[in-house]
């Protein structure tokens, strides 16, 4: 016994080894085998703790490469939008009426460039001679009048808004169709504009519509807006009244372009007057 | 003998720090990667019990273990790590040396001694590890490639630390 003891003490090392050996190979064939998450594993609290705060640092690395992956992704999403295609198939919404034979076509169009507060104001539409625009037609949209195209390409063309020094269009008084012409106002505020020359006979009133008269590039009762302020102009015989727009131009997505079926007709006897008189 | 165990506790947490949220990340080629920690071993004192030591040993692999998701894998690496340091150490130091040398650095014992020190313990350690985590006859030469690249590995950081951390002796 003594002899074992007195051996057990001069190879301590060994057996030492072999107990602690023994030991570790137990816990890895147990765990490893099993798979099972145990106190010694990185979801514990401790460790799993630590890993947290040091992944929290390196986050906070590389957001750099976050922020560039994001903004790739993001460009990727946006190409799939149905926004960023352009539409090739155009639809002319078109009504089939026995009785009254169509003047005016609609040419829906996406306002892709807008301005509102300079002096002089265009936006861009996605609509060109290839889908039928021609210079000089009307747009409108679902709330009112906003100008006339005055630059056709392909694809796209440029139309010059209400918000134009240039803009005059023939409109009239809704009750009693008293004619007159709208112009926008002198202060480039884009809410605000004029009804001019309106004959002494009309009374109007305040919150009164204006639309668009027939003897526009539009069909007549388009809306252009509503009285806020009248104004006699002193020893005229016409009135003149600020109105406020219809149309929120800041706030422009789609508008359409009109199609006057008659509008070369028009232009062709009306410049034949003129050559005869 | 505080200091000595202040030191090794300071080294003990900033080894296993070093290897797990540094070393654990980086691998060479797939290949090869580094396992530092085991320099705590080969650091311990010369006096140190051995029963003192397997424990520690222990203890370090099933640290690093927890971290590494592998229950048991580093402890058992690190426990034959312990016993190779016994054997090693019985052959080549006298046992009178041991007043004046207290730890087994690099500054204290040599370049050349340190060098055959390390390269053996780490080569035990690697060899067990690799083997035992792979346990698999027909990756052997894949393995023993791991095996050789991340020991030269090891080796060059364990050198690394033992320059940067030396200290001139001062020899009478």
């Amino acid at each position: 016994m003594r002899n074992l003891l007195i051996f057990i003490t001069k190879y301590n090392a060994f057996f030492l080894f072999l107990i602690f050996e023994i030991s570790s190979l137990i816990i890895y064939i147990k765990y490893n085998s099993f798979q099972k998450a145990t106190f010694i594993s990185s979801t514990s609290r401790v460790t799993g703790s630590l890993y947290g705060q040091v992944d929290q640092l390196k986050d906070y690395l590389s957001l750099r490469e976050v922020n560039d992956s994001l903004a790739r992704e993001n460009a990727r999403l946006r190409n799939q939008l149905k926004a960023s295609f352009y539409v090739d198939t155009i639809a002319k919404r078109q009504v089939t009426d026995t009785i009254y034979k169509q003047q005016y076509m609609y040419i829906e169009a996406k306002v892709i460039n807008n301005s509102i507060n300079r002096s002089n104001n265009y936006m861009t539409i996605n609509r060109g001679s290839k889908q039928g625009v021609v210079k000089g037609m009307g747009v409108i949209c679902s709330s009112g009048l906003v100008g006339k195209v005055v630059f056709v390409g392909d694809h796209l063309s440029v139309v010059q808004s209400l918000l134009h020094k240039d803009s005059r269009f023939s409109a009239m008084l809704a009750k009693n169709r008293e004619i007159g012409y709208i112009e926008w106002g002198d202060n480039l505020d884009p809410r605000k504009g004029f009804l001019r020359d309106v004959s002494n006979n009309a009374q109007p009133t305040i919150g009164e519509a204006v639309v668009s008269s027939q003897y526009s590039l539009f069909p007549a009762g388009i809306p252009i807006g509503k009285v806020s302020t009248l104004r006699t102009k002193s020893g005229g015989y016409s009135l003149n009244m600020e109105i406020t727009f219809a149309v929120d131009f800041s706030k422009l997505q789609y508008v359409d372009v009109i199609v006057n079926k008659f509008a070369q007709e028009q232009a062709g006897l009306e410049a034949q007057q003129k050559k005869d008189e | 003998m505080s200091r000595i165990i202040l030191i090794n506790l300071a080294r003990f947490i900033l080894l296993v720090f070093l290897q797990v949220f540094l070393l654990k990340n980086i691998t060479l080629y797939n290949l090869s990667t580094p396992y530092l920690y085991i320099l705590f071993i080969l650091l311990l004192p010369f006096e140190i019990p051995n029963v003192l030591l397997f424990i520690l040993a222990f203890i370090l692999g099933l640290t690093i273990d927890a971290f590494y998701d592998t229950p048991g894998l580093h402890a058992a690496s690190c426990v034959l790590l312990a016993f190779v340091r016994v054997l090693f150490i019985s052959i080549t130091v006298q046992k009178d040396g041991f007043d004046n040398e207290p730890e087994p650095t690099l500054s204290v014992m040599g370049l050349r001694w340190f060098f055959t020190y390390a390269f053996t313990l780490t080569i035990f350690h690697h060899f067990f590890l690799f083997n035992l985590e792979v346990f698999r006859f027909s990756e052997i030469p894949y393995t023993i490639s791991r095996f050789l690249l991340s020991s030269l590995f090891t080796v060059f950081l364990m050198l690394l630390t033992g320059f940067l951390f030396y200290r001139r002796k001062e020899r009478k």
